[in-house]
């Protein structure tokens, strides 16, 4: 089974306060820590258990500059056999469809029985760039997997719909999912796995490798262009109790009193 | 006249709330260009389904066909090619939804139109076609224009527009297409819908709920945070993250995945607010939120907040309350 992966290295952002940078285009990225997008993470664990299940190769892919090549190496040391990391600093502004073009210009010549991507991104959560890659590729695809199961030539899965309610699926292979959190639990990585990993080659590929022309990439090859980014204003804001924790609780304490919930 | 499509969105026999938000959205940008607002709406009972989209849109087009009796994006995708070819709508607005989500990109690259996805605003701004997303799980807004074309393809995130029916009924025309699909889609194939396990705990009828997200940070400090709940006589709850790492069952998760509750107290420890939890409880009739973050979003929605580490707020509210309850009795 030759399963591909498409991974995206991302600030962590859910604690952090963000500000618009300069450009007016994009966040301050100055002090942010970066790691593996959240849902790619759970679409590694899957990866890497149908291969532990079936045998078979990993292929990490990203797109990004030369500080991606740690989620890389986290793949690796995870599990994945191989790591390429496409960049070029036309690539810059590329939205889903120009991002689906990249990976599917690398993806197109390798052997796929499997294309694992997250659902989203934590950054832009477009949630568009596994389907996009999978009509591009011609394979059958399927978004918000929560379960796979794999037979002869075709995987049978369960996808996420709303309120808690899933639907099952038969899917022929090829195919290409998009993974959903929660499908699996992540492991941790050993000591001797990040070692390992360090020494292992990832191979770097720009544009010029890859087929395509400037035209394709960048905003240039996009559907949508960003024109600006703003902290949305605040329209309605509780009221904050302020004091040592205390005095906060006697105060919470007293509105339930007073609500009658206590 | 050029025309905006709204696809219609339904499981089971039920139309869903988004598809009604959608119109609403669609019926002012159709009064504000001109356009004429159509409903489309796929599946095997769709002129049924098309009655009360005809409320809302001046015309309605079912395409009835047993194959598409449930949601399969590839079906969907042959059906919207030949009708968004036919009609060239200069907008197709769709739900950023499971169904949305698994239609939206797979149609524009196949169609190759723009596609905008989890919109929570939009307009034709001159002939530029302009949209405001979230970013960064929704601290920052983006605005962003497409390219130009002649069809537009959006997604529309849930409860970003509410439903409003019009003054006067659109007495829409309801027109039936044939379906243009020949055989069955052999590459995916819908088998069965899958209920949750059934669970010990039913969050939607309890009236305090004490929710725990990612700022419990490990699975040993629930029975804390539980202990503050059975205190007030409330029902531990949680967002996402928590279910995702199997520290909570899936039941007590509130949000558009999840269960959606309205209960008479929402104590929200440690949860930022992503909209997909939000959507399960802005409801609630008073909600108090403790987060790190003064920024967090559950701020706009709470009734009260404690900017302050949950750890630190939790045992001293949980003896106050002790202190109350034992007075009483």
């Amino acid at each position: 089974m030759n399963i591909i992966i498409c991974v995206k290295h991302v600030p962590e952002t859910s604690e952090a306060e963000l500000r618009i940078d300069a450009s007016g285009k994009t966040i301050e990225k100055t002090g942010l820590v970066y790691d593996i997008n959240e849902w790619d993470d759970y679409a590694l664990e899957e990866a890497v258990r149908i291969k532990e299940k079936q045998g078979g190769t990993v292929t990490a892919i990203t797109i990004g500059p030369d500080d991606s090549d740690s989620t890389l190496r986290k793949c690796l040391a995870r599990g994945a056999d191989k790591a390429i990391r496409l960049t070029d600093q036309k690539f810059t502004g590329s939205d889903a469809y120009a991002i689906a073009k990249i990976l599917h210009s690398v993806i197109k010549t390798l052997p796929h029985d499997l294309v694992l991507t997250g659902m989203q991104a934590g950054d832009d959560g477009n949630a568009a760039v596994g389907p996009i890659l999978a009509e591009m590729l011609k394979i059958p695809h399927a978004t918000m997997v929560k379960k796979l199961e794999l037979g002869t030539g075709i995987a049978k899965i369960n996808r996420e719909l709303e309120g808690g309610l899933e639907e099952q699926l038969e899917v022929k292979l090829p195919a290409l999912f998009s993974i959903q959190t929660g499908i699996n639990e992540p492991r941790y990585v050993s000591i001797m796995g990040i070692r390992k990993a360090m020494q292992k080659e990832i191979k770097v590929v720009t544009l010029a490798d890859t087929g395509l022309t400037e035209a394709d990439v960048g905003e240039a090859g996009s559907w949508i262009k960003i024109e600006k980014m703003y902290v949305p204003p605040v329209e309605k804001q509780a009221e904050f109790i302020k004091g040592t924790p205390d005095e906060v609780a006697v105060k919470i304490t007293e509105i339930l009193k007073a609500k009658g919930l206590i | 006249m050029t025309k905006i499509f709204v696809l219609a969105e339904h499981r089971q026999g039920q139309l869903r709330d988004i598809t009604f938000e959608m119109l609403t959205k669609a019926r002012e940008i159709a009064e504000e260009t001109g356009a004429e607002l159509t409903a489309v709406v796929l599946g095997k009972d769709a002129k049924e389904l098309a009655k009360p989209l005809a409320d809302y849109a001046k015309t309605v087009i079912a395409v009835e066909d047993a194959k598409l009796e449930n949601f399969n994006s590839e079906a969907y995708k042959k059906v919207l090619t030949a009708l968004i070819q036919q009609h060239k709508p200069a907008l197709v607005l769709m739900g950023h939804t499971s169904y949305g989500i698994e239609l939206a990109p797979r149609l524009a690259t196949a169609l190759n139109l723009p596609l905008a996805t989890d919109l929570i605003d939009l307009a034709f701004e001159g002939d530029t076609f302009t949209v405001t997303r979230q970013v960064y799980g929704g601290k920052v807004n983006a605005k962003a224009t497409a390219r130009k074309a002649e069809t537009y393809l959006a997604t529309i995130r849930q409860a970003a527009f509410a439903a409003s029916k019009p003054a006067a009924p659109a007495n829409g025309q309801i027109t039936e297409t044939p379906s243009p699909l020949t055989e069955e889609i052999a590459e995916k194939r819908f088998l069965q819908y899958v209920l949750p396990p059934p669970g010990g705990v039913d969050i939607t009828a309890a009236e305090k709920l004490v929710g725990i997200g990612r700022g419990i940070k490990d699975q040993a400090n629930i029975p804390m945070v539980d202990d503050l709940a059975k205190t007030i006589g409330a029902v531990l709850s949680c967002s996402r993250p928590i279910v995702d790492k199997n520290w909570l069952p899936t039941d007590r998760q509130v949000g558009s995945s999840g269960k959606t509750v309205k209960p008479k107290l929402y104590i929200a420890l440690g949860i930022s607010g992503a909209f997909q939890h939000i959507l399960g409880m802005k409801n609630s009739d008073l909600i108090i939120a403790v987060n790190k973050d003064p920024k967090a979003p559950i701020f706009s929605f709470a009734n009260y907040g404690v900017v302050e580490d949950l750890f630190k707020i939790v045992p001293p509210l949980k003896n106050k309350i002790s202190e109350i309850r034992t007075q009483k009795a």
